[in-house]
């Protein structure tokens, strides 16, 4: 059974005259699969990472999605996290005051509990942040500071990988990581999500750009254009977008 | 976030009201007379054996207090208090000061269930577990029933006890002290405390004394149709300091109740005084209907140079909230600091914030107040900073954050800043911030269910004034942070 079924899944933005984002969708994702998909601005990238987490702007019209073989779309946001789905985010979001440290620990016991585990004890849990931290350059300074408060773009994206490091989730969908970070910042965030490769866990992996898939190297390429997947490959799809564009997929939509 | 979770819990166990505090203690009480006039004011201090000079004191507080109008310049209404419909003053039978074991079991009970131990044994136990020693006077209703650790208190020469014992027992120092600093002319409120005042608290910290332990009282409005009116006094001496926590609750009515109360401080040469206060009243069903209207005026003074005062609040309860504590500035070098969280829900509405009154040379004065404004409630912050022409070299920093949630509260903020004194610095900041949707979608996305996530949004949001709190009381704010917002998502 995939991991992740999603099926002719439909999805317009929430409201009277929403508009029609995803137009029947339909991808299969196995344990240990690493999918890339790219396309054009504006093709619903982004807006299928919101869905599957969960997020109240969007209305799904048809179609299923399934995790584990569980309706996912009928669970609330927080029971999807507990379940394994993580979203690191494009513009992860600033939460003043509440020390990055903290934040972790609190999601880390709200899932655990969730899921009917004991809380994490102090002494383990500091020794699992500071050697995951320590691997992605993060240091006890970033740990004390608010969430993402005051952080550069590099930082965000080395602190979202950190929290899926210590969530260990079965479903990590990375949108747009690779924005907005330098070459070097690029390589430390690829070496942190190679890292958490594993057989029973599967990655989404969304990009506009080619580049991160030399870091990040996929099972599958998907292409999105208009709300629905228009091609899929191997890795060696993602060259010829990097060669060719996507304007010829623009054109076949239109 | 343990304390968070621990809180996410209680809220869950309760039921649709989450007023923990909402019981009612079965005592048989003595009453004056419902209403007032003089015979009410005659009646409060006969009961309390006091000389001539403190009924004279009443009488022309209440003579003054006849010809002055309620105030209504705040951000805030409420139907006409009827004065004459209220009971001043109520008292449990049974005599209590005589020693721990005389105290009416029903009382000591309902301390226990607050938390509060009043046997020291109970708190000494306390503090083998972990915790700090804090001296307790509790006042149930009208009159303080009992004051802890005073021996130990007195073998440090500080003095610790019921108001109404003092002024027997210590009357130079009362005379000389009380209404120094909120004169019994100063408002509606103040004066009309300064005729009924049943009971309060009074402490005396001597030259160059630091209070070895923390003093705190503990106030209950417990009868129907009583209001309560306690007087406070606190003075540090030269080089004293003193730590003083204050705490309060009430059971769950329908009808309002009145509680105005008077705090003084007054800071000599080189003393601090460090005045904390978790208001937890209760606030009123969702409707509005019920809770305590609290009308209180609290002052410090910092008469002596390089003497300093801080004020930190965490108010969550009350359906009316009326209250500025304030510092004014009269020795050279002096400090005064507030520190306020206000949150209000359902329908509670909040017009607090404080003065400070720089007289003195290079004083300075700083202002930190978060206001959390949620269901249907208003939330104002009143605040008033001045410079004396003399003042050279005020300072003042004030920061006032506010923060939404949902779209059905308010948050005002209405700072006054007058100077006459050019060498004054002043600096205001002000920030309105509403929790966002993003923000409860991304700590959603980790893991935590709605209420977990906003309590974690407003416990940052608070931290600069949490860390100014004492630890033992910290930790009850936080808590109390996140059963006062219960219900405002979703």
């Amino acid at each position: 059974m995939a991991l992740l079924d999603i099926d002719n899944l439909h999805a317009k933005i929430d409201g009277e005259h929403g508009k029609e984002i995803l137009k029947g969708l339909s991808l299969k994702v196995n344990p240990g699969e690493v999918h890339a998909i790219m396309g054009p601005n504006g093709s619903g990238k982004s807006t299928l990472s919101y869905i599957l987490a969960g997020k109240e702007d969007y209305e799904v019209t048809d179609g299923t999605v399934t995790l584990d073989g569980e309706d996912l779309l009928e669970m609330e946001i927080d029971e999807r996290a507990a379940k394994g789905v993580f979203l690191a985010f494009q513009y992860p979001v600033e939460v003043p005051g509440v020390a990055t440290m903290t934040f972790l620990r609190a999601s880390l016991n709200a899932q655990r509990k969730k899921r009917g585990e004991a809380e994490v004890s102090t002494p383990d849990f500091l020794r699992l942040v500071k050697d995951k931290a320590a691997h992605l350059g993060i240091n006890q300074d970033m740990l004390r500071r608010g969430v993402n408060v005051g952080f550069s773009g590099g930082e965000k994206k080395r602190a979202e990988i950190l929290q899926m490091a210590i969530l260990e989730p079965k479903l990590c969908v990375l949108d747009e990581t690779d924005s907005g970070l330098d070459i070097d910042a690029l390589k430390v965030v690829s070496e942190g999500v190679n890292a958490l490769r594993a057989p029973d866990r599967a990655m989404i992996v969304i990009t506009h750009y080619q580049r991160l898939l030399n870091h990040i190297v996929p099972d599958f390429v998907h292409v999105m254009n208009k709300g629905r997947i228009v091609r899929s490959g191997g890795k060696e799809l993602a060259l010829e977008l990097e060669a060719n564009g996507y304007a010829e997929y623009q054109q076949d939509a239109a | 976030m343990p304390a968070v979770q621990e809180t996410v819990d209680q809220v869950r166990s309760l039921d649709v009201d989450q007023y923990k505090y909402g019981f009612f203690t079965e005592i048989e009480t003595e009453k004056a007379p419902k209403g007032l006039n003089e015979d009410t004011v005659r009646f409060i201090s006969a009961k309390k054996n006091e000389p001539e000079w403190m009924l004279e004191w009443r009488l022309e507080a209440f003579r003054r207090w006849l010809t002055m109008r309620e105030p209504d310049w705040a951000r805030v209404s409420y139907p006409p208090i009827d004065y004459q419909d209220l009971y001043y003053y109520s008292a449990p039978k049974r005599p209590s000061e005589l020693s721990i074991d005389d105290i009416d079991p029903e009382i000591l009970a309902t301390y226990e269930k607050l938390g509060i131990p009043l046997r020291e044994r109970d708190a000494l136990l306390g503090i083998a577990s972990g915790g700090t020693k804090v001296a307790v006077d509790a006042v149930f209703d009208s009159v303080s029933v009992a004051t802890t650790f005073k021996e130990e208190l007195s073998k440090a020469g500080v003095i610790f006890m019921p108001i109404s014992e003092a002024v027997r027992e210590y009357p130079e120092l009362v005379k000389k002290y009380l209404g120094s600093v909120v004169p019994v002319t100063d408002n509606y409120f103040a004066t009309l405390n300064s005729a009924v005042f049943s009971d309060g608290s009074f402490v005396y910290v001597p030259k160059g004394v630091r209070c070895p332990m923390e003093l705190s009282t503990y106030f209950r409005i417990n009868e129907r149709n009583t209001g309560q009116f306690e007087r406070t006094l606190i003075i540090a001496d030269a080089g004293a300091y003193v730590s003083y926590l204050e705490g309060c609750t009430a059971p769950m009515r329908d009808e309002n109740q009145l509680h105005a109360a008077v705090v003084e401080l007054v800071a000599l040469d080189d003393a601090e005084i460090k005045y904390s206060t978790v208001q937890n009243w209760y606030p009123g069903d969702k409707d509005g209907k019920g809770g305590i209207f609290n009308f209180v005026t609290k002052r410090g003074d910092c008469r002596g140079d390089r003497s300093k005062i801080s004020w930190t609040q965490v108010e969550t309860g009350s359906a009316i909230t009326w209250k500025y504590p304030s510092c004014i500035l009269r020795g050279d070098n002096s400090q005064g600091e507030f520190y306020s969280i206000a949150i209000s829900n359902g329908r509670q509405q909040v017009d607090s914030g404080t003065k400070m009154i720089h007289l003195g040379k290079n004083t300075s004065s700083r202002i930190i107040s978060k206001g959390i404004a949620a269901g249907y409630s208003d939330n104002t912050y009143r605040g008033l900073v001045t410079a004396h022409r003399k003042a050279t070299g005020a300072r003042n920093f004030t920061n006032c954050d506010s923060l939404l949630i949902g779209d059905k509260c308010g948050a005002h903020t209405v700072p006054y800043i007058e100077s006459k004194n050019s060498s004054a610095q002043f600096e205001h900041e002000a920030t309105t911030s509403k929790i966002s949707d993003d923000q409860l979608f991304y700590c959603r996305q980790r893991g935590l269910d709605p209420e977990e996530a906003t309590a974690l949004i407003v416990n940052g949001f608070v931290k600069d004034v949490l860390q100014q709190l004492p630890m033992e009381f910290a930790v009850e704010a936080q808590k109390l942070i996140a059963v006062s917002l219960e219900g405002s998502v979703g």
